[in-house]
C-alpha cells in the first residue's frame, strides 16, 4: 500500500441529486455470474490495493478478485476481454472478479509494469493476449505454491479451479483468499507455460460486457462528466486553418457576458473561461471575432488539393510491392483498364466531443479525460505542464468513442495551457464544430489503377499508385527506412489476390492539414478503390464478381472461407427485383479477414438504400465472440457513414463542415440489417476485431449500386453522385 | 425538497427534475442540458452537438422526448423533467432491460438519449414496425449500434405488453 491520503481531496466528486457527495459510485453485480466494474472507472486510489499478488491482481480474504485493465474501454469490449484472458489462466470465479483501470502513473513508477497502455490498431487483445495469459498463469502457480508450502506437499500434487487450490491425495483445499499474502511473497523459479488455444475453456465464450450495465442508466462516467470543487469551464476556438496563429481578438466584447472569468489568448487559439456552466463560456466565445494569421494555407481549397494530388500521380513513387513485370504484361495485353479513385478527408467525430478536465498544482497535475492512450496522455501532460511524468495522474473515463482520434492528447495540452493562466481546476470542452474542424483527419487519397486482362477476362497484371498524406509525419515519426508508409498502401499492398504481375507504389504529399489514424487507416479508403476497380474488370469481362474473386484467391483457404461465407449467407446470385442488387468486397486488415455482401436498392430518382449487409469475419481467434460481432456491426455503420455521406471540404484553408447537419451520419433510417458470421481460422497470429469490418462496406455498396444502375462510383461520398436512371 | 444553488443577484429558475425541485442560478436562455449537467449535477444527459441533431441530450419534458440542448430553462417553469437517472428507481425499466439483454451500448455515450427517445416512442407506438422505428428514432450513434437498438426496441415493446 502506498496511498498518499493527503491527495484524497482531489478525488472526483459529483453532487448527487440529493445534494450530497458521491465518491466512487459502486455498482452491484447485475447477474450472479458476471464480473463487475464501477460506474466511475477512475479512482486516485486505484494505483495500489490491499491484498495484491502483483500489480495486476489482488485477492481479498472473501475471494473477491480485483483485476486491473491497462487499456481503454470505448465500447470495443476489451475491458471485459482482457480480464477474461487472465481469468482463463488464473482459474478463478468470474462472478467474483471486479475490474478497474490500471494506473498510468504506477506504470511509470514501476518500470512499465503494465507495458504499453494504448487501445489502437485493434491491438487491445492481440497485443496483450500472451501477456495476460502469463499474468494469470503466474498468479495461479504462486497460489498453488503457497498452498503446497502450507501443506508441506509437492506443488505438482495440487490443482487450482474456481478460486480453490486442492491437494488431490489428501483432499485438503484452500481458497485463494486464504493464500494471497503467501502467494504475494513467492517468486517462481520459472514462469509456467501458458495454455494453447485448444485448451481454452473460458476464452471463446460469449460473455456480457461488464460496462454495459452502467451505460443504460446514465451512471457510466466519461471524461466530460468529471467535476471538481471550484472547477471552471472553458470553451475554445482554435485557428480554423491548421497551422495558423492568433493575430488579435477584441476581448472586451466577451467580458461583460454572464459568468465570464477570463478571455485567454493562446498561440493558435482563443478561449473563454466562465463559472457555473460551460454554456456561459461557449456563449461568450461566440461573441469573439478573432483575427488569424493563416499564411499561404489560407488559399487552399478541395479542388486545388484534388488537382495537385492527381498531378502528383505522374511523379516518381516509392514501391511497396512489385511482382512479375507489370510494364511488359501491359504492353502485350489484349484488354487494358485504367481508373482513378479519390477519397476525401474525414473527421473522426466521436459522440463525446474532445474534452479534458485538469487540476494543475505546483507539484502535481491531475487530468480527467477519455483517452485511447493513458500512458501517452501522461507524457503529453507532463510536457505541457512542465512537471515530471511521475507527478502526473491521468484518470481515464469510459471513452465516448475514439476511432483513432483520442490518442493525440492535443485537448489535454490546451486544457493545461488554460489552467496555467486561470489558476483553477478547469474543464475544457470542444464544441461539436470544434471537434469536427480541429480534427486530425482521415487523409485525402487518390489511387490510380492500371490493369491488363487475358482472353478469359481475368486480370493478369495491375498497378496501384497512391498519392496521399503522411500520418506518420503528423505523429512526428520518421518515414520508414524502406518502402512507403504502411498506411499509405494498406488494403492495396496486402491485397490477397494472385495477379502474377502486381505493382503497388505510393507518393506522400503533405498539406497544412494534419492527418491521423482513422478506424482501419489506409484500408478504410483503399479497399473501396481496389474492390471497385476489380469489379470494373469483372463486369467489363462479363464475369461474376464473386467468382472472379474466388479464382484470384485460389489456394488461400482462409480468404475463400470468408468470401464463401459472405456470399452464401448473403444469398449471392439469388434473384432480386429491378433496382436492387448485391455487391461484394473483401479485405485483410489488422491480420483479420473480412468479406461483405451488401444488398442495395436504388430508386429511379437516385435515392440509395442499403437494405442488408452480410459480414463474414475471420479474426483467427476469439476471446469474446459477442463483442467481436458487435464490433463488426458497428464497423459496417461507421464505414457506411463515410461511404454514403462522409466528406470534409476545404475552403480558404479551413474545414467547412462543422456539425452533424452538414457532416452527416447514418441513422436508423439508413441503417441496414446486418448479419455477422464469425469464422475464426486459427493459425499463428491473432487478428484484430475493432477495425477489419470497416474497409469492405464502401466497395460492397458501390459495387451493388453499379449492378443496380450501371453507374460506377469512383469517388466518395456516394451522395455526391447522381444515381438516377430511367425505370424500365 | 428544494435545493438552493443561489449565490447572489439574479432571479432563480426553479426546475423540477425527477420529482425534485432545484433552484438554478443560471440565465434563462441557458439550455436545459447545461443546467442539468453543470448546476443540477446529473451528467447522464450528454452533450453531442448542441443543435438538436444527435439526440444525445434527450430527456422527457412533461412526458415528451425533447432535445435538452435546445430548450432554454426560462421556458420550463412548472414543467416535469425526467432524465435517464429518473427513468426508473433501479435501472429496470423495460427499455433498460431490453438494452441490457441485447447488449446495445458500445461506447455508451449516446445511449441515455437513445433510451429516453425509445421510452417516449413506445408510448406512441406500443407495437412498432421497423419502419416506424426508423422513421421516429433519429438519434445518432457513432458506434453504429442500430441493429441491436432496433431489436431492443421490439424486445422492450414485448416486455411492456407482458
Amino acid at each position: 500500500m502506498n496511498v498518499n491520503l493527503t491527495r484524497r481531496i482531489f478525488l472526483l466528486t459529483a453532487t448527487s441529486a440529493a445534494g450530497g457527495l458521491m465518491l466512487g459510485i459502486g455498482a452491484e453485480p447485475t447477474s450472479a455470474n458476471a464480473a463487475t466494474v464501477v460506474a466511475q472507472p477512475w479512482n486516485e486510489d486505484n494505483a495500489y490495493a490491499a491484498n495484491e499478488i502483483d500489480a495486476w491482481i489482488a485477492i481479498d480474504p472473501d475471494d473477491s478478485i480485483l483485476i486491473r485493465y491497462q487499456r481503454s474501454e470505448m465500447g470495443q469490449g476489451s475491458m471485459t476481454a482482457l480480464p477474461m484472458i487472465i481469468t482463463e489462466e488464473l482459474q478463478c470465479d468470474w462472478s467474483k472478479v471486479r475490474i478497474e483501470y490500471a494506473s498510468p502513473n504506477r506504470n511509470l513508477r514501476e518500470k512499465k509494469v503494465y507495458g504499453d497502455m494504448f487501445s489502437n490498431g485493434s491491438r487491445s487483445v492481440r497485443a496483450s493476449q500472451k501477456r495476460m495469459q502469463q499474468v494469470g498463469a503466474s498468479a495461479r502457480e504462486r497460489l498453488i505454491a503457497a498452498a503446497a508450502a502450507r501443506w508441506n506437499v509437492p506443488a505438482s500434487e495440487c490443482t487450482a479451479a474456481s478460486s480453490v487450490v486442492a491437494h488431490g491425495p489428501s483432499g485438503q483445499t484452500l481458497r485463494y483468499g486464504e493464500l494471497t499474502a503467501d502467494a504475494a511473497k513467492i517468486k517462481l523459479a520459472q514462469e509456467p507455460a501458458i495454455k494453447t488455444p485448444d485448451k481454452f475453456t473460458f476464452i471463446g465464450k460469449p460473455i456480457p460486457r461488464i460496462d454495459v450495465v452502467h451505460k443504460i442508466d446514465g451512471s457510466a462516467k466519461f471524461g466530460i462528466d468529471a467535476k471538481l470543487p471550484g472547477m471552471v469551464f472553458a470553451a475554445i476556438n482554435a485557428c480554423p486553418v491548421p497551422g495558423g496563429k492568433l493575430k488579435s481578438v477584441d476581448e472586451a466584447v466577451a467580458k461583460d457576458a454572464p459568468g465570464v472569468i477570463q478571455v485567454i489568448k493562446l498561440d493558435n487559439a482563443v478561449a473563454v473561461v466562465a463559472s457555473g456552466s460551460y454554456w456561459r463560456a461557449k456563449q461568450a466565445l461566440a461573441r469573439l471575432q478573432p483575427e488569424w494569421d493563416v499564411g499561404a494555407a489560407g488559399s487552399v481549397d478541395s479542388d486545388k488539393l484534388s488537382q495537385e494530388f492527381r498531378a502528383a500521380l505522374n511523379d516518381t513513387m516509392v514501391t511497396a510491392r512489385n511482382e512479375g513485370d507489370f510494364d511488359q504484361a501491359m504492353s502485350g495485353a489484349a484488354k487494358t483498364f485504367e481508373a482513378i479513385y479519390e477519397t476525401p478527408y474525414l473527421s473522426h467525430s466521436p459522440m463525446e466531443p474532445l474534452n479534458a478536465t485538469v487540476y494543475l498544482q505546483p507539484d502535481r497535475l491531475d487530468v480527467w479525460v477519455g483517452t485511447q492512450a493513458a500512458d501517452e496522455a501522461t507524457e503529453a501532460a507532463a510536457k505541457a505542464s512542465g512537471l515530471e511524468p511521475e507527478q502526473v495522474y491521468v484518470h481515464n473515463g469510459f471513452v465516448g468513442g475514439g476511432f483513432g482520434r483520442r490518442d493525440a492528447s492535443d485537448e489535454i495540452a490546451q486544457a493545461i495551457a488554460i489552467a496555467k493562466i486561470v489558476q483553477k481546476p478547469v474543464k475544457l470542452v470542444w464544441t461539436r464544430e470544434e471537434d469536427t474542424r480541429q480534427d486530425k483527419f482521415r487523409p485525402h487519397a487518390v489511387v490510380a489503377f492500371k490493369a491488363a486482362a487475358g482472353a478469359d477476362g481475368m486480370p493478369t497484371a495491375w498497378s496501384m499508385s497512391v498519392v496521399t498524406s503522411s500520418i506518420w509525419a503528423s505523429v512526428g515519426r520518421k518515414p520508414p527506412a524502406k518502402g512507403p508508409e504502411p498506411q499509405s498502401v494498406a488494403g492495396l499492398a496486402d491485397n490477397g489476390y494472385r495477379v502474377p504481375n502486381t505493382r503497388v507504389e505510393a507518393l506522400i504529399k503533405n498539406t497544412h492539414l494534419p492527418v491521423w489514424f482513422w478506424r482501419a487507416p489506409g484500408a478504410n479508403q483503399h479497399v473501396f478503390a481496389l474492390e471497385s476497380f476489380l469489379d470494373e474488370i469483372a463486369s467489363a469481362s462479363g464475369l461474376d464478381s464473386y467468382q472472379v474473386r474466388r479464382k484470384l484467391l485460389e489456394g488461400k483457404p482462409d480468404w475463400l472461407k470468408v468470401l464463401d461465407t459472405a456470399a452464401e449467407k448473403g444469398d449471392w446470385g439469388k434473384p432480386l427485383p429491378h433496382g436492387t442488387a448485391r455487391g461484394i468486397a473483401i479485405c485483410e486488415d489488422t491480420d483479420s479477414l473480412c468479406a461483405q455482401v451488401a444488398e442495395v436498392t436504388v430508386k429511379p430518382n437516385g435515392d440509395v438504400k442499403v437494405n442488408r449487409v452480410t459480414v463474414a469475419l475471420d479474426t483467427r481467434y476469439m476471446v469474446n465472440p459477442q463483442t467481436i460481432a458487435e464490433q463488426a456491426e458497428g464497423s459496417v455503420i461507421f464505414g457506411l457513414s463515410a461511404a454514403l455521406f462522409g466528406k470534409i471540404t476545404i475552403k480558404d484553408g479551413a474545414p467547412v463542415q462543422g456539425n452533424f447537419d452538414t457532416y452527416r451520419m447514418v441513422r436508423l433510417a439508413e441503417a441496414p440489417k446486418i448479419e455477422v458470421h464469425l469464422v475464426p481460422s486459427g493459425g499463428k497470429v491473432w487478428g484484430g476485431a475493432g477495425e477489419p469490418a470497416t474497409p469492405p462496406i464502401a466497395g460492397a455498396v458501390a459495387n451493388a449500386i453499379f449492378a443496380a444502375t450501371g453507374k460506377r462510383i469512383r469517388s466518395l461520398p456516394i451522395i455526391d453522385h447522381d444515381l438516377s436512371y430511367t425505370a424500365v | 425538497m428544494s435545493i438552493n444553488f443561489a449565490s447572489m443577484g439574479i432571479a432563480m429558475i426553479t426546475l423540477t427534475v425527477n420529482g425534485t425541485s432545484y433552484d438554478v442560478d443560471l440565465e434563462p436562455d441557458t439550455p436545459l442540458l447545461w443546467a442539468l449537467r453543470d448546476a443540477v449535477g446529473l451528467t447522464g444527459t450528454k452533450f453531442g452537438c448542441g443543435i438538436a441533431q444527435c439526440g444525445a441530450c434527450t430527456v422527457h419534458i412533461n412526458g415528451r422526448a425533447m432535445r435538452s440542448c435546445s430548450v432554454p430553462i426560462g421556458t420550463l417553469a412548472g414543467a416535469n423533467i425526467t432524465t435517464i437517472e429518473g427513468l426508473s428507481p433501479d435501472g429496470k425499466h423495460p427499455v433498460q432491460q431490453a438494452w441490457l439483454t441485447e447488449s446495445v451500448p458500445q461506447c455508451g455515450y449516446c445511449q441515455s438519449g437513445q433510451i429516453m427517445a425509445a421510452v417516449s416512442f413506445l408510448k406512441q407506438y406500443p407495437s412498432p414496425t421497423d419502419a416506424e422505428i426508423d422513421a421516429n428514432i433519429t438519434n445518432i450513434c457513432r458506434c453504429g449500434t442500430y441493429e441491436r437498438l432496433r431489436r431492443a426496441i421490439h424486445r422492450a415493446a414485448d416486455l411492456i405488453k407482458a
